[in-house]
């Protein structure tokens, strides 16, 4: 699971009013080579929940220098860019589990692959 | 060359393939779009002709639609055209010779191909033609492997291949300018892909859909019904970032049996990531799933540029979410293992469209396409049986015929606004959904139907209907 999936993703456990973000317990990260694609890392900057990204970036250990806020211009800062594009789709959480911050159920992430299912008793 | 205005007043000359009809108005009208121009059919424009003329285009736009078209087979720049060879000969006379001279310069190299629909001719018959239009003023020499500039005298025998007349009904004379993408549906049949199902969508269809989500450089896309990925595939070779769910683990793991003629399980890293990177974009690959589609999973936001999927139908697949009528089988306090299997409820036909569309109108982006398939009894179809959605149009509606009695539809819709409080609600009370209450009501349908209709013929000799 790249950060950015884990950015646009919400608790959904019944009952659940302030279900984001999820808390990520990672037992397995890893950080893969993607190409850099400044155009598609401007296009996706406004939809982001940037505080989240940098939560979620800490909580991994790979926070680097990505500021705590998000810099005027970003289309035209290159250096920027790469830190966001290094964040969003290269950290990888690979085993762990997402977990909902006011139930405290744990979605299990296997493989890079997050199970987003609840049990028959929880819909 | 003539300069841009001039040029921009040409005529476009489109040869298409003869197989999804249906769905080529529709891809061509999108990709139009994608470029931001109208549709614009020149006069005598017939749907189902392997030949359109269109209006109002650039060169540029011809070669951007033919770099994305898989029901466009070739573009010429038209140059002349008639019933007759003589009717062709005068309409290329009087073709502004401003418009030809950059062409037919003494130092270029050119070749003129003679493609006839619905008949074949001998090789000296096709000499022959070329011979007779002498007429033009070619100053260049011919090359046969490479030439600079490619002229086609297209010769239209009409459609019905059991009634070919001896002359053609309508010729066409143009400059050769682009071929479209029908490659794409051999070099990514799903024959040689690495990871395929059951249901895996073939690859002329799955460009289409691209093309008609409008799809393009840079969007996000998002298939709920991802399956073994065939849509996403599709899109990210148009440069799309693409994501999906399913609620099959053993599916988005590649685990279990394999579909394969012959091979019993599922090898490793038989999955979508390992799809596209067979075809060389897994850097567009965000991340896959395990989640079923009727719950809200993505936050409350426009974050999609297309919605693009093939919802399971229950006929080869089976259609569940998860849930339980059953109150009783509580999992091991607190205990939530990747391995345990929620028991899944059956998931009405209706209720999976009214989600789509409710979702889609929630997290597409102002503009973006949301377009999946509809199943379809045919003896019961009528137009207003497609799901409708105040912040969703309906942009096009194209058949393909699955049985005598079933087809599926390809809808295509787009986001005209922002959902309101009201809107999440108006359409669920709509009558639309009918056909699809009741679980399995298609599924019934669609195995019944033979039997049905020989029951039905046999009742209208009692009823005389």
């Amino acid at each position: 699971m790249k950060l950015l999936t884990h950015n646009m993703l919400t608790s959904h456990v019944k009952g659940v009013t302030n279900g984001y973000p999820l808390l990520i317990k990672a037992t397995e990260v890893k950080v893969n080579d993607v190409e850099f694609n400044p155009e598609f890392i401007s296009r996706m900057i406004p939809k982001l929940e940037w505080s989240a990204l940098v939560k979620a970036a800490e909580e991994l250990g790979h926070r680097q220098d990505l500021p705590g806020e998000l810099v005027p211009e970003y289309e035209k800062n290159e250096e920027f860019l790469k830190k966001v594009h290094r964040a969003l789709v290269e950290v990888e959480v690979v085993e762990g589990c997402l977990q909902c911050p006011e139930s405290g159920r744990e979605f299990p992430i296997t493989k890079g692959i997050p199970n987003m299912l609840l049990n028959e008793d929880e819909v | 060359m003539g300069t841009s205005t001039e040029r921009s007043c040409l005529k476009y000359l489109f040869h298409l393939a003869q197989d999804h009809l249906d769905f080529r108005l529709p891809e061509i009208k999108a990709l139009l779009a994608l470029r931001g121009k109208p549709f614009c059919p020149g006069e005598n424009f017939k749907e189902k002709s392997p030949f359109w003329c269109l209006d109002g285009l650039c060169e540029e736009d011809v070669c951007g639609i033919m770099a994305r078209s898989v029901c466009a087979k070739s573009a010429f720049e038209l140059w002349g055209r008639g019933k007759t060879h003589n009717e062709l000969k005068t309409s290329l006379l009087n073709y502004p010779s401003e418009n030809m001279v950059a062409f037919m310069q003494k130092d270029s190299t050119y070749r003129i191909n003679v493609y006839t629909f619905n008949k074949t001719l001998e090789f000296p018959d096709r000499i022959k033609k070329i011979d007779a239009m002498d007429y033009l003023p070619f100053g260049g020499t011919v090359s046969l492997k490479s030439p600079q500039h490619i002229f086609c005298l297209l010769e239209d025998y009409g459609t019905d291949p059991n009634n070919i007349p001896e002359h053609p009904n309508y010729i066409y004379f143009g400059r050769w300018v682009a071929d479209g993408q029908r490659e794409l549906i051999r070099s990514y049949s799903v024959k040689n892909r690495h990871f395929i199902g059951n249901t895996s969508m073939d690859a002329g269809l799955s460009f289409i859909m691209t093309n008609q989500a409008k799809v393009k450089e840079n969007d996000l896309v998002f298939d709920p019904f991802v399956g073994t990925g065939s849509l996403l595939v599709a899109c990210s070779h148009f440069g799309a970032y693409v994501c999906g769910t399913d609620i099959d683990y053993n599916t988005i793991h590649g685990k279990g049996r394999s579909s394969r003629k012959n091979h019993k399980w599922r090898g490793p890293d038989e999955n979508i990531r390992a799809n596209l990177r067979q075809y060389g974009t897994e850097k567009t690959y965000l991340d896959v799933m395990v989640s079923d589609a009727s719950k809200a999973v993505w936050r409350n936001a426009a974050l999609f540029d297309a919605i693009i999927t093939d919802p399971p139908y229950g006929i080869r697949e089976s259609t569940r979410r998860t849930g339980s009528h059953k109150d009783n089988n509580k999992p091991p306090d607190g205990v939530y293992t990747d391995s345990h299997v929620p028991v899944s409820q059956s998931y009405h036909l209706s209720d999976i469209f009214t989600d789509l569309l409710n979702f889609s109108a929630h997290h597409l982006v102002i503009g973006g396409r949301l377009v999946y398939w509809l199943p379809i009894y045919r003896p019961e179809y009528c137009e207003e049986m497609i799901p409708l959605h105040p912040c969703l149009r309906l942009i096009s509606n194209c058949e393909q015929t699955l049985s005598s009695h079933t087809s599926r539809r390809l809808i295509t819709m787009e986001k005209i606004k922002e959902p309101e409080e009201s809107d999440s609600l108006s359409h669920l009370a709509d009558s639309h959904f009918s056909p699809y209450q009741g679980h399995n009501a298609f599924r019934e349908k669609y195995f019944s139907g033979q039997n049905k209709k020989l029951i039905k013929d046999n009742k209208s000799d009692v009823n005389g209907e």
